[in-house]
């Protein structure tokens, strides 16, 4: 146990020092400006007006660094779709730059843009975008047809990525005889089943029932677990923002207003916008473990146990579940994290001073 | 002031006869012995065997007893009133004629679905092409191509193109956009997005454009018998012209059997798509179940 353990500390150092602290996707400035369509307009207008446009996105930057959720939050006509199309060039960009694994994504010429949305960007729709002339298998298959893959092999390896979401057998059924959230299991492994490293996900969860919603985030969050893809994600509920993403931005009329985990828009929220929002959230729901534990002492880690016997929980862990521990008379637990190496210690006190709302204001 | 629109209308086709004589008498010609082929075959086929293929098709794409029954009475009824021939004369023109409007039109349709500036140029044209009455093609085709079953052919392929075109863009248009998105958010090319989602999801609006091509062109046939195109058309002219009316009914009959089996049968192919993939897919799953299933992977 201890020896794997310390294998998995260093392929961990491995890993990072492959990605040293380049970004995986970097986008700078990024700028969308919708202009009416060309339908000669009868020149009523002062011809400025006419010519200026609809800035649907505004000067807004933001890193995703590699294996994290990115969650872009906001309300409607925000700017979110549009964002995330830029991503992978379904809409036009106006200004700004997008870098993806160093490679200028603007500067993609056709042939380039095709291989660079089949291999390295993938995408869930909200509404699904299934082709409803097709069976599951051959629906999941679609990206790797593109690629040219044969008949075989992308059959087979359709079939996987749809046991994986848990539809293996009902691979040959049609989109039209599965449940919103079945449909949505199959957006999901289409995008799994092309091994694209970055997945974009225009609100993929909107569309279903509540309960269902939290199953499919919980999926992904399991997948997540083993793919460590990079996600964008894209939702208008905090709560959803919060439970899945490592970090968060939030836009309002096109400009990002703040950016940063979910610790750091419900500790300081940037803008009384954002504080509303934040009003909303249960904290006891959406705060982990690991967001407040207090690091191991760096000096003295030793590597034996230190307190034997005290509650060990996941880092993932949401307060909620933590207060019948603290309840039974538990003065502080243990943290851990995947790979149940010792994170730190969470104490009452820590989660009750979680639990209480701090406001824009009180937080200056 | 009085412009002479009609004039000029009269100098370009003046024009076109004495510069393009050569391609209208290639085209006349070829087109003559594709109908001939056609009618040959339709002819030469004894009737009894011709009348079981027919029944058999309609079997085949509507899957409906009634509609079986119906058109094997229903062209017996023909071969009693002794107009077997006349009839399979009319159903080889329309047969051509929908195929050259069908070869034009869909294509043309596509481009338009792809292209907004065709599809701007397009419209109008096939608006005037569809609000012309359709005597005046009759004048310039016969200009063009004397009379006889040509120009026939060549007014009812100009008044049967609309609906083939417009159906085509229509189905392919009112794609869902997020699939369109779903396709290009894969890296499909233009033309794999074509075949494999735009194509097959508007395949029924496609087939309802081929029936009305069809039910075009065939009310065209009587229209086209003022030419000489000869057929039911040239039996209802003459029941007309010599005031035969038991004649001109049984012209009128036959061609209205001719519509309802072309109809019936190819609004019943509409959905032989469905069918067909409904097939395949009961046979995957069947495939699927005698194997053991795909082993689920960690
Ligand atoms: N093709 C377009 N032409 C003109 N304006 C557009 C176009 N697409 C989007 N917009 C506008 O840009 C703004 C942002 O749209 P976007 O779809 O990105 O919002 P969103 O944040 O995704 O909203 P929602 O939550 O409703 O999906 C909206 O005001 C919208 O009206
Ligand atoms: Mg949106």
């Amino acid at each position: 146990m201890n020896a794997s353990h310390l294998q998995a500390l260093t392929t961990d150092h491995r890993e990072e020092a492959m990605n040293p602290e380049v970004p995986f996707i970097q986008v700078e400035h990024l700028t969308k400006v919708f202009h009416p369509a060309k339908s000669r307009p009868l020149r009523l207008l002062p011809k400025k007006a006419a010519n200026q446009g609809f800035v649907a996105v505004d000067d807004v930057s933001f890193q995703v660094q590699q294996g994290q959720i990115f969650v872009i939050m906001g309300l409607s006509g925000s700017g979110k779709s549009t964002i995330i199309r830029m991503l992978n060039r379904l809409i036009d960009v106006s200004d700004g730059s997008i870098t993806v694994d160093g490679k200028d994504v603007r500067a993609l010429a056709p042939a380039g843009l095709r291989a660079y949305r089949n291999q390295t960007i993938n995408m869930v729709f909200q509404h699904f975008g299934l082709f409803p002339h097709k069976s599951l298998v051959h629906n999941v298959a679609f990206g790797l047809k593109v690629r040219g893959v044969d008949r075989e092999t992308r059959e087979a390896k359709a079939a996987e990525a749809l046991a994986l979401v848990g539809l293996g057998d009902r691979i040959h059924a049609m989109p039209d005889q599965l449940s919103g959230g079945m449909k949505q299991r199959v957006g999901l492994a289409r995008a799994l089943a092309t091994d694209a490293e970055i997945l974009l996900m225009d609100e993929p969860f909107s569309a279903l029932d509540p309960l269902i919603r939290k199953d499919m985030q919980e999926l992904l969050i399991k997948l997540q677990r083993n793919f460590k893809k990079t996600i964008v994600f894209v939702t208008h509920d905090l709560n959803e923002a919060m439970y899945l993403g490592d970090r968060i931005m939030v836009m309002k009329q096109g400009k990002s207003i703040q950016c940063g985990t979910a610790m750091d828009l419900l500790e300081a929220p940037a803008d009384p916008y954002i504080e509303e929002f934040v009003a909303e959230v249960d904290r006891s729901k959406v705060v982990t473990a690991g967001m407040i534990v207090r690091p191991l002492d760096p000096s003295g880690a030793p590597p034996g146990d230190p307190d034997a016997g005290a509650v060990r929980v996941s880092d993932a862990t949401v307060l909620n579940e933590l207060l019948p521990i603290f309840a039974a008379g538990t003065e502080r637990v243990e943290v851990v994290d995947q790979q149940g190496a010792s994170v730190g210690h969470v104490t009452a006190e820590e989660v009750f001073t979680a639990l209480s709302p701090k406001g824009y204001s009180n937080a200056s | 002031m009085r412009l002479d629109i009609g004039g000029w209308f009269e100098s370009v086709i003046d024009w076109m006869l004495v510069n393009f004589a050569w391609f209208f008498d290639g085209a006349a010609w070829l087109v003559n012995q594709i109908v001939g082929g056609v009618e040959y075959v339709l002819i030469g086929l004894h009737p009894f065997l011709l009348i079981a293929v027919l029944a058999a098709a309609a079997a085949a794409l509507t899957r409906s007893l009634g509609l079986t029954l119906f058109s094997a009475v229903a062209f017996l009824l023909i071969v009693s009133m002794g107009l077997w021939v006349e009839s399979m004369s009319t159903l080889a023109v329309v047969l051509v004629s929908v195929l050259f409007s069908l070869a034009i039109g869909i294509p043309l349709g596509i481009w338009a679905a792809l292209n907004s500036s065709v599809s701007a140029v397009v419209r109008p044209i096939l608006d005037l092409m569809q609000a012309m009455p359709v005597f005046v093609y009759l004048i310039p085709a016969v200009f063009f191509f004397g009379v006889g079953r040509v120009p026939g052919i060549a007014a009812t392929i100009v008044f049967s193109i609309p609906p083939a075109v417009r159906l085509t863009e229509l189905g392919i248009r009112k794609l869902d956009a997020e699939l369109l998105e779903a396709a290009m958010a894969f890296g499909a090319k233009k033309s794999l997005i074509l075949k494999d989602v735009q194509l097959p999801l508007a395949f029924s609006s496609i087939m309802a454009g081929v029936n009305q091509v069809i039910m075009l062109a065939l009310s065209m046939v009587v229209v086209a018998g003022l030419v000489g195109a000869g057929g039911l058309g040239g039996v209802v002219v003459q029941g007309v012209a010599q005031l035969d009316t038991a004649r001109g009914f049984e012209g009128g009959l036959a061609v209205v059997i001719l519509a309802v089996y072309l109809d019936r049968v190819t609004s019943g192919a509409r959905s032989l798509g469905d069918v067909l993939r409904n097939r395949r897919i009961r046979k995957e799953q069947r495939a699927a179940a005698g194997t053991p299933a795909v082993a689920a992977v960690s």
